[in-house]
C-alpha cells in the first residue's frame, strides 16, 4: 500500500493534467491552478523541514567545533535576526526586514551574479582553443558573433553585424530547435513512464 | 441617406467566444468612418441597453467576460462622429462553455501518436523483443566518476538543480541520484546532496537511504549529507561553491533544472579538479555545461538516463517509441520546409496550435 497509493495518485493527477489542457470548461478549467496551489501549500509546510534541517546541522557543527564553525554563527544569527525583524516590524518598505533585504541580501545576490562575467571569460578561453576542426569552427563562429554584436564590429566591416545575426538566426537556431524537439519528446516519454508507474525511482524504491 | 451610408460602412457581429470555459461573448466590428468616441452597449432580452465599454478607432474586437451562460445578450455600438451619432445594428449571441479546445486538436493528435508509439514499444518490450539503445558516453561515465572519487578518497557531490519536485527535471535528477548513491554505497563513498528546496531534500534523503539499503550498506548512510541550503538562487550557488572549495569532491553531478547559476557552479567545480557530469533540459544552460563539464547529457539524453541505466525493457521500450516520434517530427520538418519553399502553407496551418 505504501507504494500503490502514491502511484495511484500520480496516475490520476497525471491523466487529469493532460485532459484539462484539452477541455476548457469547468471543472477542468481551473484544475491546473488548483493543483499548483495545493503544491505550494505542501511546499510551504516542507519549508519548515528544510529550516529544521538547516538549524540542526549548523548547531551540530557549532557543538563539535567543526571546521568553518564561524560561518554557522553568521548563518544562525542571520536566520534568527531576519525572522524576528520580519515578525516584529513587518516586511513593508522602510522596515528593518526590508533594510536587510535591500542592503544585504540583494547586493550579495548581485555579487554572485556578477561573478558570472569572469566565469564566462575563463570558460570561453578553454572552449575556444582551436584543438581540432570542431573547436576551430566554434572559435571562428564565436569571434564573428562577439565582434559583430559590438559597435566596433560594424566599423571594422559593415557586414559583420549581418554575419553575426545570420549565425544566431540560422545555424544556432536550428541547433537549439533540434535540442528542444528532443527535450519535448523526452519529456513526453518520461512523463508517460512516471504516470504509468514504469518509472518509480523517485518514490524512494524500485 | 447619409445616415444609411454610415450604417452600411459599419459592420458588427457577436458570437460565443470559442475554446473557453463559458461566460464570454466576443464582439467583432469594423468601421471605415472616422469617429471621435465609441461605446459598446448591451442588454438582455428583458432589460434596457447599458454602456459596457469604450472603444477607440484602433479596436476591432471586444470581449464581454461577464455573461451568464445560456442567456441571450443583445449588443450595439454607438459611435460619435463629426456628422453626429451613428448606431450600429443590434446583434445577439449566447455564451456557453466548450467541451474541447479546437485550437489544440493537432496537439492532441501528436500526443496520441507519440504516446501510441511509446505504449506500442513498451508492449513489444514486454513481449521479450530485444531493443537497441545507442551508447551515451555521459551515462556510461557515471560509474567511472564515482570510482574515481572513491580512489581519491573524496566525497561525491550531487546537485539536483534549483527547482522543486513539480519540475520533471528534478524528478529525473533524483532518479539518477539513486544510481549514483547505490554505486557510492558499494564503494563505501559518501554522497553530498545540497538542495535548494525542502521537498527535494526529503525526496533525496529517501532515495539515497534506499540506495544504501539496496547496496547492503545502510550502516554508512548519513542523512546529514543530504541537506537544505536555501531557496535563493545565488545564495544556493554560493553555498554549493563553498562546499566544493572546502570538501574538494572527487566527482560532481549537476542533474536537474539550472539557470544563471549553472556556469558559476560548473566553473568552481572545474577549478577543484573534480570530474563533472551534467544533465539538463535547459537549452540556454547547455553550452555552459558542455564547456565546463567532462560529460553533458543533452536534453533527451538526460531523460533517457534512468531507462538506460535500469536496462528495464519497459523503460527501454519508451525510448524506442520516443525515437519514432522524433522520426515523425523529422519527416514533418522536411516536408513542411519543402512546401513552404514553394509557398504552400498547408502543413504550417495544420500544425499551428492556437
Amino acid at each position: 500500500m505504501k507504494r500503490q497509493i502514491p502511484l495511484l495518485i500520480t496516475f490520476i493527477v497525471g491523466i487529469v493534467m493532460v485532459v484539462q489542457y484539452f477541455i476548457p470548461r469547468q471543472p477542468f478549467a481551473g484544475l491546473f491552478d488548483t493543483f499548483n496551489q495545493w503544491f505550494l501549500i505542501i511546499a510551504v509546510f516542507a519549508l519548515i523541514l528544510g529550516l529544521m534541517n538547516l538549524v540542526r546541522l549548523h548547531v551540530q557543527k557549532l557543538r563539535r567545533m567543526k571546521g568553518g564553525w564561524g560561518y554557522s554563527i553568521i548563518l544562525l544569527c542571520g536566520l534568527v535576526g531576519t525572522i524576528f525583524t520580519g515578525a516584529l516590524w513587518g516586511i513593508g518598505t522602510g522596515s528593518p526586514f526590508n533594510y536587510v533585504f535591500v542592503n544585504i541580501q540583494q547586493p550579495m545576490g548581485a555579487t554572485m551574479f556578477a561573478l558570472l562575467a569572469f566565469f564566462i571569460a575563463s570558460a570561453s578561453f578553454r572552449a575556444f582553443r582551436a584543438r581540432n576542426l570542431d573547436a576551430t569552427l566554434l572559435l571562428v563562429a564565436a569571434v564573428l558573433v562577439m565582434i559583430g554584436r559590438v559597435t566596433i564590429g560594424a566599423l571594422i566591416w559593415n557586414k559583420l553585424p549581418h554575419i553575426a545575426e545570420w549565425i544566431m538566426s540560422y545555424p544556432n537556431m536550428a541547433g537549439q530547435r533540434a535540442i528542444m524537439i528532443g527535450i519535448a519528446l523526452g519529456t513526453v516519454s518520461y512523463s508517460l513512464r512516471v504516470i504509468l508507474g514504469i518509472e518509480r525511482t523517485y518514490l524512494g524504491g524500485e | 441617406m447619409i445616415l444609411l451610408f454610415l450604417i452600411a460602412s459599419f459592420s458588427i457581429s457577436a458570437y460565443d467566444t470559442p475554446n473557453d470555459a463559458g461566460s464570454s461573448i466576443t464582439l467583432k466590428f469594423s468601421s471605415s468612418l472616422p469617429f471621435i468616441s465609441g461605446e459598446v452597449m448591451r442588454k438582455n432580452s428583458d432589460g434596457e441597453f447599458e454602456r459596457m465599454a469604450s472603444i477607440c478607432s484602433s479596436d476591432s474586437s471586444w470581449m464581454d467576460n461577464f455573461t451568464v451562460d445560456g442567456v441571450e445578450y443583445f449588443y450595439k455600438i454607438v459611435l460619435t462622429t463629426e456628422e453626429g451619432i451613428v448606431t450600429s445594428e443590434t446583434v445577439s449571441a449566447v455564451s456557453s462553455p466548450q467541451w474541447f479546445h479546437k485550437g489544440r486538436t493537432i496537439m492532441l493528435v501528436m500526443v496520441i501518436l507519440v504516446c501510441g508509439f511509446i505504449l506500442f514499444f513498451i508492449r513489444e518490450a514486454r513481449g521479450g523483443k530485444e531493443l537497441y539503445v545507442r551508447p551515451i558516453a555521459g551515462i556510461e561515465a557515471l560509474d567511472e566518476a564515482v570510482g574515481r572519487a572513491t580512489e581519491l578518497g573524496r566525497p561525491i557531490m550531487f546537485i539536483t538543480g534549483i527547482m522543486d519536485m513539480d519540475d520533471l527535471q528534478t524528478i529525473a535528477g533524483i532518479t539518477i541520484l539513486r544510481r549514483v548513491a547505490k554505486k557510492a554505497a558499494e564503494y563505501e563513498a559518501q554522497v553530498l546532496v545540497p538542495t535548494s528546496r525542502s521537498l527535494v531534500m526529503t525526496a533525496a534523503q529517501e532515495t539515497v537511504k534506499e540506495a544504501y539499503y539496496d547496496a547492503g550498506r545502510p550502516d554508512i548512510f548519513n542523512p546529514d549529507n543530504i541537506f537544505y541550503l536555501t531557496d535563493d538562487q545565488f545564495g544556493f550557488a554560493a553555498g554549493c561553491d563553498g562546499i566544493m572549495v572546502r570538501e574538494k569532491p572527487g566527482a560532481i553531478f549537476f542533474m536537474g533544472s539550472f539557470y544563471a547559476e549553472s556556469l558559476i557552479l560548473a566553473e568552481t567545480g572545474h577549478s577543484t579538479g573534480a570530474i563533472q557530469i551534467a544533465g539538463t533540459a535547459m537549452p540556454s544552460q547547455l553550452p555552459f555545461f558542455v564547456t565546463a563539464c567532462d560529460y553533458t547529457l543533452i536534453g533527451e539524453e538526460f531523460f533517457a538516463a534512468s531507462a538506460y541505466l535500469s536496462r528495464d525493457p519497459l523503460q527501454l521500450g519508451s525510448l524506442k517509441g520516443q525515437d519514432w516520434g522524433k522520426l515523425i517530427f523529422f519527416a514533418l520538418i522536411v516536408v513542411g520546409t519543402v512546401l513552404m519553399t514553394f509557398g504552400i502553407t498547408v502543413i504550417r496551418n495544420i500544425l499551428m496550435v492556437r
